[in-house]
Formats: C-alpha cells, sequence, structure tokens
C-alpha cells in the first residue's frame, strides 16, 4: 500500500497562502510531517485560485519546494497540462500523473507524457458522461486506458487506475461497484495495472469522516487497492493499514509490524 | 520455437556481509533465490567454517574425532589443522564455558579466542557455551579481547542480544541473530539488534536448523520465505542465513550409530547426513556453514562450485 499524501493542495488554506506569499515553510513542513506519517508519494496541486496561466510556475516551484528536504517522489496534480509538465520536468525520481481520464484527447495528451518523462500516470474510469454506475462499465474505460498505455509504451504497471468513489452520502451505490472494479482491474493486463483512489473522496460532506475513509481503505485493500491519496495524519489509518498488510500476507509478521511499516 | 524463459522480478536483495580482516570473507549479496545465476547474482558461494572446541568435546562420534584425533587438545593446533583441511573459516565454541562443562570464566575464554585468532589467518567465528545466561557474560569479554577483528559472534538471542550486540558496535564484530525456526521472532530480533543501531550488514539469521529427519522441511520453508522476504524489499529479513548444520547432523542417531550394519558403515553415513543437510539448507538460501568433519568440506566444496557455475540460458 503507497499512501500519497494530499496535503499539499492550494485547496487549504494554510497551502493558498503560502503559495500567494511564496513561502516555502509550510510545504516543506507539510512534507516532511506526511512522509514522518507513512506517505510515499506526495500529491501536489496548486488549487483552483491560481490563475491558469500561472499554473505552470506554481507547479514549479511546489514540486521543487516539496523535494528540496524530503526524499519522496510527487504526484503531480492539476487539469492542466502545462502546469504537470512544469512539475515533472523539475522533479527528482519517478513521477506520478495525475491525471487522465478515458477520454480519448486526454490521453492523447497526459499518456505521451508519461511516456516521455517515464513516469506513472493515473488513469481515472470516467469520461466526458461522467463517472459510471456499475463497475462493468468502469472496467471498460479502463481498458481503453490500459490499451492507450501499451500503445504508447508506458508499462501497464505504471498505470494506476481510480475506480473513483464518490461520497458516500450522495453516492452509496457506488461503494460496492468501485470495490468489483478492484477486484476485476487486475485480470485487464500482464503486467496487471496497478490501482489508487481519492480516499477523502469516500466521506466529503459526511460526519466521522476519519471512520468512513479508513474502514473504505481496508475494505479496498482486500479487494487489491495499491495505493490512495490519503490523509495520512490520522494515525489510526496508517496503524490499520500496516495491519492489514500482515493480514493480506504482503508483509511478514513481527511484533513491531507498525513500526516497520512506517520505516520503509 | 524459441523457449521463453520465465524470469521473476525481484526488487531487493540480501545484505552482503564481509566478515575478517585481511582475508576477508563475504557471505550474501544475492539478488534471486539460491542458484538461479539466470535470473540474478550470486556473487558467493556458501562458504564453511570447522568447528574448534575450547575444551576437549566428551559427545562426538569417534569418526568426526578421528581427524582431529592429535590436537583435540589443543585449540590453536585444531584451529591450524581446520584451515589445512579447507575450511573458509574457523568456528571456536567456547564450549569450556558451559556451567555444565567446566564453567570457565570469560577472562580464560578470551585467553583462548586471542590465541587462536593469532594462530590463523581466516575470519573467526566465536560460538557461545549454549547457556543463554552464560553467553551475555562471556562474548562481550571475548568481543573486546578480538577488538578489530570483524568475528561473527553469538548466537545472540532475545533474551542476551543487548551485551553482544553492545560488544559488536564497539568492537567491530557482526552478531549472530538465533531464533528458533520462526520467521516472526527472527526479524524481530533483528529490529530489536539494529535498533540499538547494528548496521543490518552486521547482522545474520540463525534459524537454528535442524538436521535430515529432524524437521529439516520446516527449516526449508522458513528459510525459503525468509529469502523472498528479502528478496521483496523486507529489510528486517535480508541478512544472510548461518546454519550450524555440524552439531545437528553429528546429534542424529544415523550418525551417531555404530552397531547398525543394515545402516551402513557409520563413518560413510554419518558424513553423508551433515553433507545431506547442508546441501538442502543451501538451496533454501543457506550462507554461512558451521561443520564438524573435514570431508564433509571437502565433498560440499565439490558440489557448491558445481552450483556456482553459471545457468545463464
Amino acid at each position: 500500500m503507497i499512501l500519497i499524501g494530499e496535503r499539499i493542495n492550494g485547496m487549504f488554506k494554510d497551502i493558498r497562502e503560502a503559495i500567494l506569499n511564496k513561502d516555502p515553510e509550510p510545504i516543506k513542513l507539510h512534507a516532511q510531517k506526511q512522509y514522518e506519517a507513512g506517505a510515499r508519494y506526495l500529491d501536489v496541486n496548486t488549487g483552483p485560485t491560481v490563475d491558469p496561466k500561472d499554473q505552470p510556475a506554481v507547479m514549479e516551484w511546489l514540486v521543487k519546494t516539496t523535494q528540496e528536504e524530503c526524499p519522496l517522489p510527487c504526484c503531480i496534480d492539476s487539469t492542466n497540462p502545462e502546469a504537470i509538465e512544469a512539475g515533472i520536468a523539475v522533479h527528482k525520481g519517478k513521477a506520478m500523473i495525475n491525471s487522465t481520464t478515458a477520454d480519448q484527447f486526454k490521453m492523447d495528451i497526459y499518456i505521451p507524457l508519461a511516456a516521455k518523462y517515464n513516469a506513472a500516470i493515473i488513469g481515472l474510469t470516467m469520461n466526458e458522461k461522467g463517472v459510471p454506475k456499475s463497475a462493468a462499465d468502469r472496467i471498460a474505460l479502463a481498458m481503453e486506458i490500459v490499451v492507450n498505455c501499451d500503445m504508447h509504451g508506458v508499462p501497464t504497471d505504471d498505470l494506476f487506475l481510480d475506480p473513483l468513489m464518490l461520497p458516500c452520502n450522495v453516492g452509496q451505490e457506488h461503494g460496492v461497484e468501485v470495490l468489483e472494479t478492484l477486484r476485476q482491474v487486475k485480470s485487464l493486463a500482464d503486467p496487471a495495472p496497478k490501482t489508487t483512489m481519492g480516499l477523502s473522496n469516500s466521506s466529503q460532506g459526511c460526519a466521522n469522516r476519519h471512520l468512513i475513509n479508513r474502514t473504505f481503505l481496508i475494505m479496498s485493500m482486500a479487494c487489491g487497492l495499491d495505493s490512495a491519496i490519503a490523509d495520512v495524519y490520522d494515525p489510526l489509518m496508517v496503524e490499520e493499514v500496516a495491519a492489514a498488510r500482515v493480514l493480506l500476507n504482503k508483509d511478514i509478521y513481527c511484533d513491531s509490524f507498525v513500526k516497520t511499516f512506517l520505516q520503509k | 520455437m524459441a523457449v521463453n524463459i520465465v524470469k521473476e522480478k525481484w526488487t531487493s536483495k540480501v545484505n552482503e556481509v564481509v566478515l575478517g580482516t585481511d582475508n576477508t570473507v563475504k557471505v550474501g549479496g544475492e539478488s534471486t533465490l539460491p542458484f538461479l545465476h539466470f535470473e540474478g547474482e550470486i556473487p558467493h558461494r556458501p562458504v564453511m567454517a570447522l568447528e574448534v572446541w575450547d575444551v576437549e568435546p566428551t559427545d562426538w562420534p569417534d569418526p568426526v574425532k578421528e581427524p582431529f584425533a592429535d590436537v583435540m587438545s589443543d585449540p590453536v593446533a585444531w584451529a591450524k589443522k581446520n584451515i589445512e583441511y579447507g575450511a573458509d573459516l574457523v568456528a571456536l565454541r567456547l564450549q569450556s564455558a558451559n556451567p555444565d562443562y567446566k564453567d570457565a570464566s570469560p577472562q580464560e575464554c578470551a585467553e583462548t579466542a586471542k590465541k587462536v585468532a593469532e594462530a590463523v589467518n581466516v575470519p573467526l567465528v566465536i560460538l557461545g557455551c549454549g547457556s543463554e545466561e552464560k553467553d551475555a557474560e562471556v562474548l562481550p569479554v571475548v568481543g573486546e579481547a578480538l577488538s578489530g577483528k570483524n568475528c561473527l559472534i553469538g548466537p545472540a538471542t532475545e533474551n542476551n542480544y543487548k551485551t553482544i550486540t553492545a560488544t559488536c558496535l564497539v568492537h567491530g564484530h557482526n552478531i549472530i541473530a538465533a531464533s528458533p525456526l520462526d520467521i516472526n521472532l527472527a526479524k524481530q530480533l533483528n529490529i530489536l539488534i539494529t535498533e540499538m543501531n547494528l548496521p543490518t550488514n552486521k547482522i545474520v539469521i540463525d534459524p537454528l536448523v535442524g538436521a535430515l529427519g529432524y524437521g529439516i522441511e520446516y527449516c526449508y520453508s522458513i528459510m525459503e520465505r525468509s529469502r523472498s522476504g528479502a528478496l521483496m524489499g523486507d529489510k528486517m529479513l535480508s541478512m544472510p542465513i548461518f546454519c550450524n548444520v555440524g552439531q545437528e547432523a553429528w546429534k542424529a542417531k544415523e550418525a551417531k550409530e555404530a552397531d547398525m550394519p543394515e545402516w551402513g558403515e557409520q563413518k560413510k553415513r554419518a558424513i553423508l547426513w551433515e553433507v545431506i543437510t547442508s546441501t538442502a539448507m543451501a538451496q533454501a538460501g543457506g550462507a554461512l556453514f558451521i561443520l564438524r568433519h573435514p570431508e564433509s568440506v571437502k565433498q560440499l566444496k565439490v558440489h557448491f562450485d558445481k552450483l556456482m557455475q553459471s545457468n545463464e540460458y
């Protein structure tokens, strides 16, 4: 389970202000804190308030600042391809592109970008029509993305498919479809594509968000989830992931299993 | 039609441990399962140490005493003989310290260890007396006497690892982390030792193997699981595996029984017991073998050299 820390995002007030004031400290602080909390990738997003023409420069600064003291790679998160490329160009290590949908015009932009920079890429199982209701329709879109990755020489195990969980208070019927998608997606290619999800989405607008997030995370791990963009500041979630890895026979048990999970 | 060789892609490898100072011996470093040269690196052949005791052993069967008949009361001469017999390392067992033997003092043991160390030019393995409590007193004193010799010292268990780890840290030795055929305990002990800041490449895992006919299949599975754990990136199981085969093989009734003609000649079958146990352990990932009979070393050398020939496709 690769935890992708969600905190460096202009949607959060402190990050938004840091971007505005060009203040690197809050960025570095959250990079280090998330690393220590168990994150192994850091999502980096300028947020919607940055003007599109400024986004490439801001993304470049965010990636550089994030990696200045923290050894983790970034998951470069933007709807603006120029911002993504500006971020990858200065990135150290294996970047992850967040994200393409299954729309052909988007795949034609982002997948070649992943190939050019040898980056991993997140593929959302949706298109301009929206998020499908059923697992079968999600799988159909996943297959489109797999085929396009293959065409551009992006290894299928560098592809992280996101079956798109919706907030459980508005899209309650999606939970079981997402889990079913996670189970089926592994048979689409060899090597099997990886999977991810924006975990906090599942509890958007709900009470007891951490409880919902970590419960769904563990359920998803049992169905084969490989990574999640998540709030790693919930220590219970991180401990439960460590336990789940042991229960799923991914890590060999020892009494210090939580500690060894955090060491990796 | 061309045959497509399926290769496993491992993400990590076994740690390399270097023993000794001048004539160093290296173990570990594999990036695939044992002897699959076509799949990864197997940089070092399994190495073998012959045992020396600091007190004349009383319970060794005759066939294994015979090659050392004239040196068994003199650890220095015995150690030299082991090198003549082709051992890669010398394993000095401080049995005299055992409360049931002579209950020798740590200082007496250190004295002997120093003499042996001066007499040989191969790396030393220092083995305790079999009492966890006594080893915790003896091994630190011996470790200090051999300061800087980069020996391999143990076995350290859950109950006595602290003093032994400390001496390894201060005096530059490597530790044998022993746990009774239990992968979870092995991992936990490695964590405890590394928490004292001993680097992971100064540790070997001793799973306390059994001999052929005495639970060998269980040892095999545990060792194999820990090797695949290492190759998949489990840092706390990435240590080379230490196999004390000699003491187990020569304890087996098949090795000890003199009067059993239908089992074949005792000497031949006893040596075979030690050799076959070792070959199985090597296939499971064993890197360092403690043996008793020189003929076993000779036969295993031939066997291991063959296994080290490339099977690259």
